[in-house]
Formats: C-alpha cells, structure tokens, sequence
C-alpha cells in the first residue's frame, strides 16, 4: 500500500488503530518528498529532524490520550507566509532571507495542539503576490498534471504538495483566489473561509483586509475537519469573529437547495470547456434535487480594480516594514540609511511585489485617495450588497474558478494585466468576505483540472461544505490522480 | 509695525496604563533597552494589534474633562513613513474619527478669563527611542515606548501669548493629572508640545504663514521658543521677506530655533484606515459610566474650596492647581479638620522645602496624614510652633511618623509650671549682672532672661508660659 496516497482522515484512522507509527508515516512522508520534490519545487523548506522529533512526542501523546483529533499525528505542510516558531519563514521572498520567527501563527500552532506534524513550508508567490507560483524567489512550482503548466497561486506549492501526495493536507492563504485557483490548476479541494473564521496571526499580511487562512486537500472531508481545528476567535486578532471553532455534519443531501449561476461569469473569455464542466456540474447538482436558476450579477466588471487598489493599498503600508535592518535581507553596501532601505528593498523584493508596492503607494498619495482607495472600499460596498441580493434568493452560487485551466508556464509574466484579469472570478469574493470553495469538477481537452467554485452567503461554510460533499459523492474527479515523475526518471 | 501673535498647540501625553496600546508588554519608564518588548510592539512579521480598552476608556475620561463631545463610533488610521524608530513603518493613529472632538479648556492670564477650543483629542502609539552613540558613532533603538499609548490633544489657534500658552498647559496638565490618566512628567517625556506659530501686522485679519515647533519639553522652555520665535517672524517680515511653512527645531540650548523641513518636502503620509482592527463602538452607558467616575475636577474644587473653606484665592489656586498638593490638603484635613492651617502650612512650609529640596509636587514622599496630625499635636500644646516647623522638615525628608519622632527625641514641651518656675529662678540667679541692669531700668534684659531660660528649656516650652513666669519673678525682685 502506498501510505502517501490515503487520505488525511484515512491516515488519522490508520494512526489510531496503531496500523502504523506517526513517526513512520512521518518518515515514510519525508522519504517522499525528498523522492518528488525535486520535480515539482513544493518546499520552500523540508523539516527532517525537527518533524521526526515532532512525531515521536506525538506518538506518546496519542498513547497517553492527549490527542484525540482523528488527524492526530497526521503529516501536513503549510505556506510560506505562515509564522512557524524557529523555522525559516519567508513569503517566497529573498527579503526574509534567514528570517525565522520566534512565535507560530494561530493556524499552525492549533495543528500542532491537535497533534499535527509539520513536514515544512510551502513555496508561494512572493508576498502571496501573484496567480502562479512564478513570483517565488525560490524558483517556479510546477503543476503535475501537465509538462510546463504553472500550478495557479499564490499557494501553488500547498497545491501541488496536495496533488502529488507529498502531504496529507496543506495549509494556504486566499488574498483574491490564491487557495481557489491553485485548487482549480491542480485538482484538489479548498475552502477560502469567511473573512474572520481563521485567525490571521502570524499570516505575513498581504492585504489585511481581505486575506483569508484555509485548508487544501484531498476530498471535503479533510478540509472540513482541518477547517473545523483552525477555525474560531483568537483573542490575539481583532478582525477575527467571536465564534466558536465550526463543526460539520457532513451529510450527500442537496435537496432544495437553492442555486444561482451568474450569467455575467460565463461571457466572454471564458475557456469553453471550463465553461462547460461547469454548467454539467450544476446539472448534477439539479439531478440530486438542487434548484438551479440563472441570474444576473453585473457588479462583477468592478471586482478587478477595486480589488487591486485596495489589495496593493494594504500592501504598501504592510511590506514598509522590510526594511533590511532587524531581519531578513540587507544590502551589503550602503551610504546612509535612506540607501540602506532603498538598496535592502530594491534588491530584496522581485518585480511583482514592487510593482504592487507602487500602485498601492499611487493610489494611497495625497490627492489621489479619494479617486481610488476611497472609491475602490465604496465599490466594495456595492459588490457585497449585490452578494447579499443574491444570497437572499439563493443558498449558494455555483462558478468557474478561473477562466481558463493551468497556463503555460511564463505566459503570465510578462502581461500582468492578464494574470490580473484571471482573477475575476475569485476576487469578489474576498472584497465581500464571504466563504468559497472548490472542488474538481472535470478536465480540459488537455487532460488538465478544472475546479468548480461554490460560494455562499457569509458563515455558510457547512451549507457548502455539505453541496461539496454531496459532489463528490456522485462524482469521482477529485480521485483521480497525475501521472508522477520521480527523481529516478527525471 | 504692531503684530499680533497666534498659536496652536498639539499636546502629546504618554498615558499611564500598565501595559501598551496593542500589546500587554510593560509600559514602565527605564527599563534596559529593549526588555518590554514582543512581536506586536516590534512590529514582527504577522503579528497583529489588540486594542487595550484601558487606552479608550482614558481617552473618554480626558474628552469628558476637557469639554469634548466623544465620537461614538471610532476607528484607527495608518500614517506610514519610514524611521528607524517605528518598527512597522507606520504609527497606528486616528485621523479620519478622533476620539474627542470640539472641547474647550478655561484659562485666566491676569485676571482675564479665556476658553481655548480643543479641536481634537486621538489616540495613537508612541515610537521607539533612538539613542546616538557618540563613540562608536552609531545610533541604536530602544523599542521599549514603542506602542505606549499617547493621546495627541490638538487645540484651535486661540493663543495669543505665551503666558496663555503657559496657563492652557498648567491647566492641561492638572486635569490629566486629576482624571489620573497620565504623570504628566515631562523630563521622562510623557508630555510633549509642538507649537504652530504666525504673526501678522495689527489691523490684518488673515492670519500669517505659521511655522511648527516640535517635541518641547519643558513649560520654560516653550515660552523661549514661543518668544525666540515670535521675534524671529517678526525680523523676517520686517526685513520684506516671506515666512516659510516649515518644521522647526527648538535648541533650547542656544536659544533659537532652526528649519527641519518645508512644507515642500513635508512627508506624504499616506493615511488610511487600518484593516487590522476593527472599528470601536462606545455606548452611551460606557461614557455615562466614565462621567460618574470622574473625580471633582481643578475649577470646580477651586470655587468649593473658597466656598467652603473661606480660603483666599492665590492659596486656592496653587493648591487646586496641583492634584499631588489637592491630596495633601485634602488628606491633612481629614485629619485635623482645620483646612485653613493646612492651607497655610502647604502655603509655607511645603513650597518652603519643595522648593529648597527641588522636589516636584509629584515626587513629595511623605504621608499627608502626618501633616495632619503635626497640625493637632501643635494645637495641643504638645510642642510649639518652631518645633513643629523642625519636626514637619523630618516628615517631609524622611517621612517619619511625627507623633512618634516628637516621643523618641524628647520634644514635647515642658508642661510643668513649676518646673519652668525653678529655671527661671535659676536663670535670674546666675546673672546678676543682668538683674542689676533690669532693675536699673532697661527692660530689654527681660528678653535676654527669657532667651536664656528657653536655651535651659531645650526650646521646649510654650513660650507665652516662660514669659508670663519671668515677668512675675522679676516683679517680685
């Protein structure tokens, strides 16, 4: 049997029922990924010893009774952007260079009180800046489902870890679609929670306002129950809701449900056979019993830019602090300070993350606010109310994730405004803050995943949790696996 | 040319909560550089701020006792601009929704009385301290003030001298000090002033261009810069040149001030609400309760005070001017139920020694109770005045007990008539020679007996007894 194909929950089982160690499927899991990663770039950093040391206290805690989560013991790995106490942490950027925290983020350290264990950290878009895992200073992360195909991002190697069964789950963080779209590309399962579920303690902020901490995996399954150890208040973040961790009762039960699909997603530059796997999925869900309806949404054209300004707004207050002096990256040679920090964030920042810096700092500057940052949280406004409409006729919103399946690789970078227009389907859901998920609903022509996206109203995490479930009950596409290369035929 | 000045003033106050604005590091003054510190304060990557209520509810309290109408519905900003001293590359403050708004503050400048408007009171974090180090020529930061609380108190330009701007600061800082919301010690800091300063010609209505005095910090040293300044202005537009908008820098040390920066390069600071914390909402009951708690502030105390007491003003208005010198009356009183004693001993022998010791009223050690009781030994003829003066210098140095001091050193006055009767007898016998001049008629002698006779008595009697004995014994010669 091959351990690293089980499912998280499965693994958990196994651990339980003492079929095997946690620090043999530790082994087992780190023995893999130095087997595959080098073809595929997922690890930004692998924890050998401190994961092997992790499992043996783990084991003891399981025996003893201290940990009872069925994920207990079970092997995952977490983005880049996550604080994990002692252990290199940089946001896919040369500018954290050496930076290791000395505190964990809340997710993480609440995996760990379930009895997690760490393999290591996972490759990102610099800065969570990006739709492909290009922008990562530690080099591309490859999507296994084609030769040459971007994984999608910013949490392009939680993705690929999933997919190529490097991890039992991952950790990742949804600013404007970086969970959801890497699901798509990757053909896996994610939930971008609602904005206050997941504390965002210890996350390298991107933009404050709108990311978002959540689970990639497998099937629904896991995701609901790693869902259900991070989320709930953390009295450490202010922006985190006073609820308590959510529960799920997952139930292959749609009936009457409501759901609406926005026409205005499915115009123009929309892949056709995304367009399609789509649509066959919400004819799936009508056979099971669901109400699917058609509707208009045409607040959708202003998601984009009034994304961009707030998102690169946040941003440029948030990375002013890598500055080159207390940690991470320093220039070698410097005048004075104002070259220090000029020559430190020149060189320590890749191309994305600066252009973002300077639009967010244009759309900041004194007599500029009003005309963008001002207008941009008005439309803002306007696009959670047209979700608020919606969700008042319907229970959730079916979509495409993104407009098109893995791109070649290099095809984004050099047209921005292109990666930036395969957002649209994503980005309004975090200006409004409500909850989304993907699930696999196909394959392209080419044989690459396509991802459906479910959204709903805000806290209607197990509504979706549950037409996801219910999904994969009646289909099979979230089994189906990439061909991998090893180490051995590379 | 005539001119006329005028200034507004933004008053910095560190408040005194136990711990930070955002985080629960300590807030206390001079610890080793860098020990109250953590994550949130040094702005590490990831961390995230937790407002301390503490910080809100003094906020209130000093909106409530400044006239200020509380804005209800709050929310913090983000000034972003680079320096060493700020971890985060910018100072979470309030620009778009202070907390206090439209207040006023009373003052009197020689008989005149005059309401200086508070624009706006916010809340924000201070930053950290860097410290130049001459010898190795480098500059190191302190992060310990980094995140402790500050209310910025911005004034309307009202001023229009520096005895206004000197009496609007008195006042600030005894109010802060009442509603016990800051020490209000401006050698560590905790109170800094920037003053914004034009002149114009008498008869002009539009005001000048005015220039920004930063981080003053002493009340002397305000009045100097307000004055240097003023001066400067004038010479500059009398010369037919054209005042700068500008940042300027006090050196107090020379006497004059020097241009930081021009409104041309002033910094964008790039304002904008900060998405980290959520918007604060206080209720109506949470200001209602902050209002009930405010103790009797300095004007209201004043006019009880003279109401009440019957004091004169000019005592009044010091003692009320100082919450630390309010305690001790108020204490001292309670005590011995004379106020008019007590406010005559703060008159006299407190200043007297504050003054000789160089103690700030709120660095004054003693118990206020044993001036209290002081006053009602003295008023039983335990001891007399002088002594009670030399014991109260004990108190007020060493804050000993004085009923017990008075015991152990044997002070207490010699009651015993008889015993006053024999030295005086004593005394007449050993000088003869004065006896003789005393009956030779100069009555200056008798002086001289009684002084001799209190030596004998240690200064322990009460002198009006000793004179009364010495008068009859040199009768009965």
């Amino acid at each position: 049997m091959d351990l690293n194909k089980l499912t998280a929950l499965e693994a958990g089982k196994m651990i339980k029922n003492k079929e095997i160690s946690v620090v043999d499927i530790t082994k087992a899991a780190l023995e893999n990924i130095d087997k595959t990663d080098k073809n595929y770039n997922c690890f930004v950093t692998v924890c050998h010893d401190e994961a092997i040391k992790k499992a043996e206290n783990i084991q003891k805690g399981i025996d003893d009774g201290t940990f009872t989560s069925p994920l207990a013991g079970v092997p995952m790995a977490v983005k880049d952007n996550m604080c994990t106490k002692g252990i290199l942490t940089t946001a896919g950027s040369k500018i954290l260079t050496g930076f290791k925290p000395f505190y964990n983020s809340t997710a993480v350290e609440r995996l760990e009180n379930a009895g997690a264990v760490l393999l290591g950290k996972l490759n990102m878009d610099e800065f969570a800046m990006g739709s492909t895992t290009e922008t990562s200073y530690y080099g591309p992360t490859l999507n296994p489902w084609g030769e040459n195909r971007v994984p999608g991002g910013s949490s392009g190697g939680s993705a690929v870890a999933v997919a190529t069964d490097q991890t039992y789950y991952s950790l990742g963080s949804d600013t404007g679609g970086s969970i959801r779209q890497p699901c798509s590309f990757c053909g896996i399962t994610g939930i971008k929670p609602t904005y206050g579920t997941v504390s965002r303690y210890g996350l390298l902020a991107y933009a404050s306002s709108l990311d978002q901490i959540g689970p990639m995996g497998k099937n629904v399954e896991d995701v609901a129950e790693v869902l259900s150890i991070i989320s709930g208040h953390d009295p450490k973040d202010s922006t985190s809701f006073n609820n308590e961790p959510l529960k799920f009762n997952l139930e292959n039960n749609v009936k009457g449900k409501r759901i609406g699909i926005p026409l205005d997603y499915f115009g123009e530059g929309l892949d056709s056979d995304v367009k399609n796997s789509v649509l066959e999925a919400a004819k799936k869900f009508e056979s099971m019993g669901a109400v699917v309806e058609e509707f208009n949404m045409s607040e959708l054209e202003y998601a984009i830019p009034t994304y961009y300004i707030i998102a690169c707004a946040e941003a440029s207050s948030n990375l002013s602090r890598y500055d080159g002096v207390k940690y991470g990256y320093c220039t070698p040679n410097f005048d004075d300070l104002t070259d220090l920090y000029y020559k430190s964030r020149s060189e320590g920042f890749g191309m994305e993350v600066k252009r973002r810096i300077m639009i967010g700092a244009f759309v900041l500057s004194s007599g500029y606010y009003d005309a963008y940052y001002k207008k941009a949280l008005q439309v803002k406004a306007v696009i959670k109310r047209a979700f608020d409409n919606a969700f008042e006729k319907y229970d959730a919103i079916l979509s495409p994730t993104a407009p098109t399946t893995a791109l070649k690789m290099g095809e984004n970078l050099s047209d921005p405004l292109k990666m930036y227009l395969g957002d649209i389907y994503t980005v309004s859901v975090n200006l409004a803050g409500i909850p989304s998920m993907v699930v696999p609903c196909g394959f392209d022509k080419q044989g690459l995943p396509i991802g459906l996206q479910i959204t709903g109203k805000a806290f209607s995490e197990s509504t979706l949790m549950n037409m996801a479930y219910s999904f994969q009950q009646e289909t099979d596409y979230h089994l189906k696996k990439p061909v991998l290369k090893t180490s051995k035929e590379a | 040319m005539e001119f006329l000045t005028t200034m507004g003033l933004e008053v910095h106050c560190e408040l005194s909560t136990k711990t930070k604005i955002f985080c629960s590091c300590s807030t206390e003054f001079g610890g080793e550089p860098n020990t109250h510190v953590c994550e949130v304060c040094t702005g590490m990557p990831g961390s995230l701020p937790m407002l301390n209520e503490q910080v809100v509810e003094y906020a209130i309290r000093t909106g409530l006792a400044t006239n200020c109408t509380i804005t209800q519905y709050n929310k913090f900003d983000r000034k972003n601009y680079f320096y060493p001293d700020l971890p985060k590359a910018y100072q979470v403050s309030q620009l778009y929704m202070p907390i206090c708004q439209n207040g006023h503050i009373d003052i009197e400048v020689n008989g005149v009385k005059k309401a200086i408007r508070i624009k706006e009171i916010h809340m924000e974090e201070d930053a950290g301290k860097l410290i130049h180090d001459p010898w190795d020529d480098c500059s190191l930061v302190d992060y310990n003030r980094c995140g402790v609380p500050l209310l910025e108190i911005v004034s309307e330009p009202d001023f229009e001298s520096g005895d206004e701007v000197i009496a609007y600061l008195t006042k600030l800082k005894s109010i802060l000090q009442y509603i016990d919301v800051s020490d209000c010690k401006m050698e560590q800091g905790s109170l800094r002033a920037d003053v914004n300063l034009s002149v114009r010609p008498v008869g002009q209505t539009e005001l000048g261009t005015r220039t920004e005095m930063k981080n003053i910090n002493s009340f002397k040293a305000i009045a100097r810069a307000i004055e240097g300044e003023r001066k400067r202005q004038i010479e500059v537009i009398t010369d037919g040149k054209k005042v700068v908008q500008e940042t300027r820098r006090w050196d107090d040390n020379k006497g004059s001030s020097f241009a930081m920066r021009s409104k041309e390069n002033a910094q964008d600071y790039r304002y904008f609400p900060e998405p980290d914390l959520v918007p604060i909402e206080i209720s109506d009951e949470w200001i209602e309760k902050v209002k009930n708690g405010l103790p009797e502030l300095p004007t209201a105390k004043k006019e009880r005070y003279i109401a009440e007491y019957g004091l004169p003003e000019y005592d009044v208005d010091i003692i009320t001017g100082s919450k630390y010198l309010v305690k001790i009356f108020e204490k001292a009183t309670e005590i011995c139920g004379e106020p008019k004693e007590v406010s005559n001993w703060i008159m006299g022998e407190v200043l007297r020694m504050a003054s000789e010791t160089s103690t700030e009223f709120e660095d004054i050690k003693f118990n206020p109770d044993s001036l209290g009781k002081l006053i009602v030994i003295l008023k039983n003829k335990v001891i007399n005045r002088n002594t009670a003066k030399e014991v109260f210098e004990k108190v007020f140095t060493d804050d000993i007990d004085p009923e017990k001091y008075i015991k152990e050193n044997g002070l207490e006055m010699v009651t015993d008539n008889g015993a006053v009767e024999a030295i005086v007898k004593a005394v007449i016998e050993a000088n003869p020679k004065a006896v003789a001049e005393f009956k030779g008629g100069s009555a200056k002698v008798k002086g001289f007996i009684i002084g001799q006779c209190m030596k004998q008595l240690k200064g322990k009697a009460d002198p009006g007894t000793v004179n009364k004995i010495v008068a009859e014994e040199l009768e009965k010669l």
